[in-house]
């Protein structure tokens, strides 16, 4: 028992540590990236390459000062950006990072949990972030922090239903399974399901981009109208959690996306591989090989990411609502009926 | 009633089919933007690349010490006065008994500022000067916190004895016979000789 308590111990610690890891340096990246797309060279100051600048803009965020407005709900202020962070960190924990493999003799999942409803878990939690936002923006006191929590929330609920509608298609294509080790599992033996599901991949992904509130998503803190949106108010590291908790939805959806539609962390002639190096099931090697697949998958997710921020210009909200109602809902319905269609003619589903 | 052949249709076109799908659209403009990642930087990285400079580049300006490491300015102001920027000020002082080694003629410049946020760089005063004490060099004026540090004294601006300064690439040969022709009014009046026959000017 106290060992299966501290294996989840560690694993946790880890993927915790991961996510904050991968957060940090995606905002180097975003502006290594964004530096490079408009020739120019970024950040390469601090330490080889610019490596310790997350450090550096941490410990700047630390020591800016507190600013709590007076008008503001102390509680609720505080509330909202510690919310957003649980939430963006809580998502990691149904997501399968690699193969399981013997340590020691004993077989581990790699893994915090595999619970049957995973995807109904990542939906819900994702949910609850939105609280996180309308909860800051409503306690900050502000107009343009309501205005733009206001817009974050309606923006992520209307965006969550073509999501969701998108992910029915998929649960379908993978036969049912609401677990996200399932569905990667069963994408090792055949092709990844974006062969299956271009148009829900797309949807997905339009839709990812806006709960994420990226651009050309990014109306809540929209900086030419809205000051900041719904982080105006925070300074120091509250703020720094508010757009720490961003980079850390966007490695989650990454991680999602490669999962879903990518087949995490195999890849094409995996298998040939190992048994071209002669590594047996269950090896350490398969595991760590498998990770580094699957983490490949999300650079590139988080580089398309930035690479369509440093692109495209912020929609406007009347368009940001009509391509949520009027195009991605219609289109994920029919995605679905495509889905029901093609998955009956593959023998998939049965009436 | 026509006014003028300014007047513009205004197109209020429809988007075809392919237009209103947007991501033909998108991937066009997201290949533009990735196109750049392979574009050549334009950045230089200063202050550990210097962008090329010519070599009678006109920079932050030095005052010469002569072969026994004495300084050339005798405080005549000639500088100043060509100065169009106004930007250059000094006060003199007499030489004293044994300070022959520091200074080369009996009167010297005690204070010798230029104020490098007037100095417009034209290099009037390096043309002016009768001395060959002062010329501008291909190095760039610092950055400061304070406006005040932009004004350069004598600290700033003397050549150190053991860290000379090659000005040879400003004062080209031609530049030196110039400064010698006898008709020009400044060699002829600090001409040794004249001085010595009591000429007068």
């Amino acid at each position: 028992m106290l060992a299966f308590i501290i294996y989840k111990l560690i694993i946790c610690v880890a993927v915790f540590g991961l996510s904050l890891a991968v957060a940090a340096y995606s905002t180097l990246w975003e502006r290594k990236l964004s530096a490079l797309l408009q020739d120019r060279v970024g950040p390469d100051r601090a330490g080889p390459f610019g490596l310790l600048q997350p450090l550096a803009d941490g410990g700047k965020m630390f020591f800016k000062e507190e600013i709590i407005p007076n008008v503001s709900n102390k509680f609720l202020f505080i509330l909202g950006p510690s919310l957003v962070m649980l939430t963006a960190l809580m998502t990691g924990a149904v997501i399968p990072w690699a193969k399981d493999a013997y340590v020691g003799g004993k077989l581990y999942s790699m893994q915090i949990t595999d619970i049957n409803i995973g995807i109904l878990y990542l939906f819900g939690v994702v949910s609850v972030g939105v609280y996180g936002i309308m909860i800051g923006g409503w306690a900050s006191n502000n107009k343009y922090a309501l205005l733009g929590s206001m817009r974050a929330s309606s923006q992520m609920i209307s965006y969550e239903i073509a999501m969701g509608i998108a992910v029915i298609a998929l649960i379908i294509t993978s036969g049912g399974t609401l677990s996200l080790r399932e569905i990667v599992e069963q994408q090792d033996a055949g092709f990844a399901n974006i062969v299956w599901q271009p148009l829900g991949f797309i949807i997905f992904f339009v839709c990812a981009l806006a709960e994420t509130n990226r651009a050309p998503f990014d109306l809540p803190e929209c900086e030419a109208e809205l000051v900041g949106g719904y982080h105006t108010e925070y300074s120091s590291m509250k703020l720094g959690l508010f757009l720490f908790a961003e980079y850390i939805n966007m490695f989650i959806s990454s991680a999602v996306m490669a999962a879903f539609y990518f087949g995490g962390y195999n890849f094409p002639f995996a298998q040939e591989l190992y048994d071209a190096m002669g590594l047996a099931d269950g090896s350490k090697w398969i595991a760590i090989i498998g990770f580094g697949a699957y983490f490949t998958k999300i650079f590139l997710f988080i580089s398309v990411f930035m690479w369509i921020r440093w692109t495209l210009p912020r929609f406007r909200y009347d368009q940001l609502m009509n391509l949520g109602w009027r195009i991605l809902l219609p289109l994920s319905l029919l995605n679905l009926a495509i889905t029901v269609v093609v998955e009956f003619f593959r023998g998939h589903i049965t009436f | 009633m026509q006014l003028t052949n300014r007047s513009k249709v205004v197109s209020n076109k429809v988007q075809t089919a392919m237009e209103q799908l947007y991501l033909p659209g998108i991937l066009k403009g997201m290949l533009i933007t990735g196109s750049h990642l392979f574009k050549r930087r334009a950045t230089v990285k200063y202050p550990e690349e210097t962008r090329p400079v010519a070599a009678v580049y006109r920079g932050w300006h030095v005052l010469k010490r002569d072969e026994n490491g004495a300084e050339r300015c005798t405080a005549c102001g000639l500088c100043a006065v060509a100065c169009p920027a106004e930007a250059i000020t000094m006060e003199s002082a007499e030489r004293k008994k044994g300070e022959e080694g520091l200074y080369r003629e009996e009167k010297y410049a005690k204070v010798y500022e230029i104020n490098m946020l007037r100095c417009i760089f034209c290099g009037l005063c390096e043309e002016a000067c009768p001395k060959e004490a002062i010329f501008l060099t291909d190095r760039l004026v610092d950055t400061e916190y304070e406006r005040e540090d932009f004004v350069y004294g004598k600290s700033k601006l003397t050549e150190k004895v053991d860290k000379r300064i090659d000005v040879s690439k400003r004062q080209t040969l031609e530049v030196a016979e110039f400064k010698k022709l006898p008709g020009l009014k400044h060699n002829e009046m600090w001409d040794s000789k004249k001085i010595d026959k009591g000429h007068k000017h």
